[in-house]
């Protein structure tokens, strides 16, 4: 059995080292504590927060995150692992995360062909970023923007109607 | 069916829909007023309950009972935790409502929370709804700000927060003990029941959770009465004595092969062929109609052929569909493959099974994986019997599953058997092959 010094150990968990979240943001995630009974609650925020800004969750700021919610890091590794929404450091987000929607309303009228046809002009497999870090390329489960099949969504902003001839005036805009 | 004057979707388009003073030009807060001055929390409730107002979420449970639910003189606190993570594929009825009337459901809230005694509301969004969270935060700041939220409400011993909290995709979030495990800061995963949420929810307090639509109806039950409510609809079946009957107006949501993708508010009862003819536009191309998803794709499927069933809380059932769901209709047309469709819609089980129940989480993965090799030519005529098999044993109305996402994840399998057994089995004989698979090999 290995017996780690003890100064090692507790840097793991973080205790003599928070310097990896800005003093901003550990502000802003403790500004939700007053909204939930326990602290626990602010676990999906405080991820929401860290990715917002740093395009992943870093495996420092999951430990960062739990010292400042009193959880263990693998809990909040094990929450945030579950919503696939978020990203880890060695996959982080390009400056726009582009979602093509792949569900039945969409799949109708066109959503798999544009989704393929994006793939091809950014040279990007579903989930990967473009080499230039511009965009990163997902497809998403219903939108819930049906009316305006097929549907993308550019960061959280819907986009109706995206025909083929629509696509070249969504890159240009985009790159 | 005759038209009806749209009431939930009565302010949608107007130049002041999203704020307090023009919500409150239209008579908005007035039934805020009067509860807060004229009834008690027991008589708010009582009205819900009378009205025979059910969840509009997908499961149609009475919203009056649900709340009868809640011990009686709790010292408290109790939450109202408001269903907003509207994942069910092609619905999007209470997206419009959150983007383009914040206060109408802000108002049904604050009501529902004065019945229940709640003191805390935590409205759970889904992440893909940017606009309707800014929308709505805009609207929650604008009552702050008036002193319609927070302390002493109308200057009466009412206090109330709302907070909104965002979700992070997962469609499990919206079965209603999945939604507080993820409010809790924790994996989706739904709850043993009992104990219900009414008993044990939110933070082990007692809770309700209620969906937007259902939120919004309550405003309109306790501003124009009970009698106006139950003038709109179908009454419970006298044959069926546990028919609690199919009261008031629905958001239709149309999509899919028609001309005009819409949201729609109707009396329930419409039938489908009405939905799609009359409002949606009819199918697209001059073609026909080969069937529908009749209420989210839980629902299961529905033939053109049984396009007159009602749309109502039992229309669906009585052509073996699971229920009226959503009420979101997805017109499929006759050039469609009914393999494509089911092949679209294993694969959103599979990636959405929540994977706590095994029968779930294994059993969506081999319904696709059977419906993907059908698609590349190397369907067996012994694939349906497996299918189905899988399908009727998945759930919670077989017993294996935690949640109702397994049923739901079955019937429309069963449903495409059973209705387009023929079909299925030519494209297997003919060992035919998905077009779209050669895009689906990028993803």
């Amino acid at each position: 059995m290995v017996v780690k010094p003890e100064g090692e150990c507790s840097s793991l968990r973080g205790e003599d080292n928070m310097a990896f979240l800005s003093d901003d943001l550990r502000q802003k995630i403790l500004a939700y504590l007053p909204r939930y009974p326990n602290k626990q609650a602010v676990t999906l925020p405080a991820l929401h927060l860290v990715q917002d800004q740093l395009r992943c969750v870093p495996r420092a700021a999951v430990r960062e995150i739990a010292d400042l919610l009193d959880l263990s890091p693998a809990e909040v590794h094990d929450a945030m692992t579950f919503y696939q929404f978020f990203r880890e450091e060695e996959q982080p987000l390009g400056k726009t995360r582009l979602w093509v929607c792949r569900s039945l309303a969409c799949a109708l009228r066109g959503g798999e062909q544009l989704l393929g046809e994006l793939c091809q002009k950014l040279s990007v497999k579903p989930g990967e970023t473009t080499a230039d870090g511009k965009i990163t390329l997902e497809f998403a489960e219903c939108l819930g923007a049906c009316e305006g099949a097929p549907a993308v969504m550019i960061g959280d902003e819907h986009r109706h109607c995206m025909t083929p001839d629509r696509v070249d005036e969504l890159m240009q805009e985009l790159r | 069916m005759p038209d009806i004057e749209p009431v939930l979707l009565r302010r949608i388009g107007k130049p002041e829909s999203q704020t307090l003073a023009g919500y409150r030009a239209d008579g908005g807060y007035r039934a805020l007023t009067k509860a807060l001055t004229e009834l008690n929390p027991a008589k708010v409730a009582a009205m819900v309950k009378d009205s025979g107002l059910r969840g509009r979420g997908g499961a149609g449970f009475p919203t009056g009972l649900k709340w009868t639910f809640l011990p009686k003189d709790h010292p408290g606190p109790i939450y109202l935790c408001v269903n907003a993570d509207e994942s069910e594929p092609c619905t999007f009825n209470n997206r419009i409502l959150m983007e383009e009337d914040p206060h109408q459901v802000l108002e049904g809230i604050m009501l529902a929370s004065y019945a229940t005694r709640a003191s805390t509301a935590y409205v759970y969004i889904r992440y893909e709804y940017g606009r309707a969270f800014r929308t709505l935060q805009k609207a929650i700041d604008e009552l702050y700000a008036n002193n319609l939220l927070g302390k002493n409400i109308l200057g009466k011993d009412f206090h109330l927060d709302v907070y909104l909290h965002r979700g992070a995709g997962a469609y499990i979030c919206g079965e209603e003990t999945g939604l507080i495990e993820s409010l809790e800061g924790k994996r989706g995963w739904p709850r043993i029941k009992p104990p219900f949420p009414a008993v044990e929810g939110a933070f082990r307090k007692p809770t309700v959770v209620n969906n937007i639509e259902t939120l919004a109806c309550v405003t309109h039950i306790i501003d124009r009465g009970i009698d106006w409510f139950k003038s709109i609809g179908i009454p419970p079946d006298p044959k069926n004595p546990r028919d609690a009957g199919s009261y008031g107006s629905k958001l239709y949501c149309i999509s899919g092969h028609v001309n005009k993708p819409c949201c729609v508010e109707l009396p329930l009862g419409v039938t489908v062929r009405e939905l799609v003819d009359k409002y949606g536009g009819g199918v697209w191309k001059g073609r026909k109609a080969k069937g529908c998803i009749p209420g989210g794709i839980s629902m299961g499927i529905m033939t053109e052929k049984e396009f007159d069933t009602p749309m109502d809380f039992n229309g669906p059932g009585k052509v073996g569909c699971l229920g009226l769901g959503t009420a979101a209709v997805t017109v499929f047309d006759e050039e469609t493959s009914i393999v494509e469709v089911l092949g679209n819609i294993c694969q959103f089980f599979a990636h959405e099974s929540c994977g706590q129940c095994t029968p779930c989480r294994e059993g969506t993965a081999w319904m696709n994986k059977i419906v993907r090799r059908m698609q590349a030519g190397g369907g067996r005529m012994e694939d349906l019997k497996i299918l189905d098999e899988v399908a009727k044993n998945i759930g919670i109305m077989p017993g294996t599953t935690i949640c109702g996402l397994a049923d739901g994840a079955g019937w429309p399998v069963k449903n495409a058997i059973q209705k387009f057994r023929g079909e299925l089995e030519e494209y297997i004989q003919k060992g035919r092959k998905s077009p779209a698979l050669a895009l689906a090999g990028a993803h």
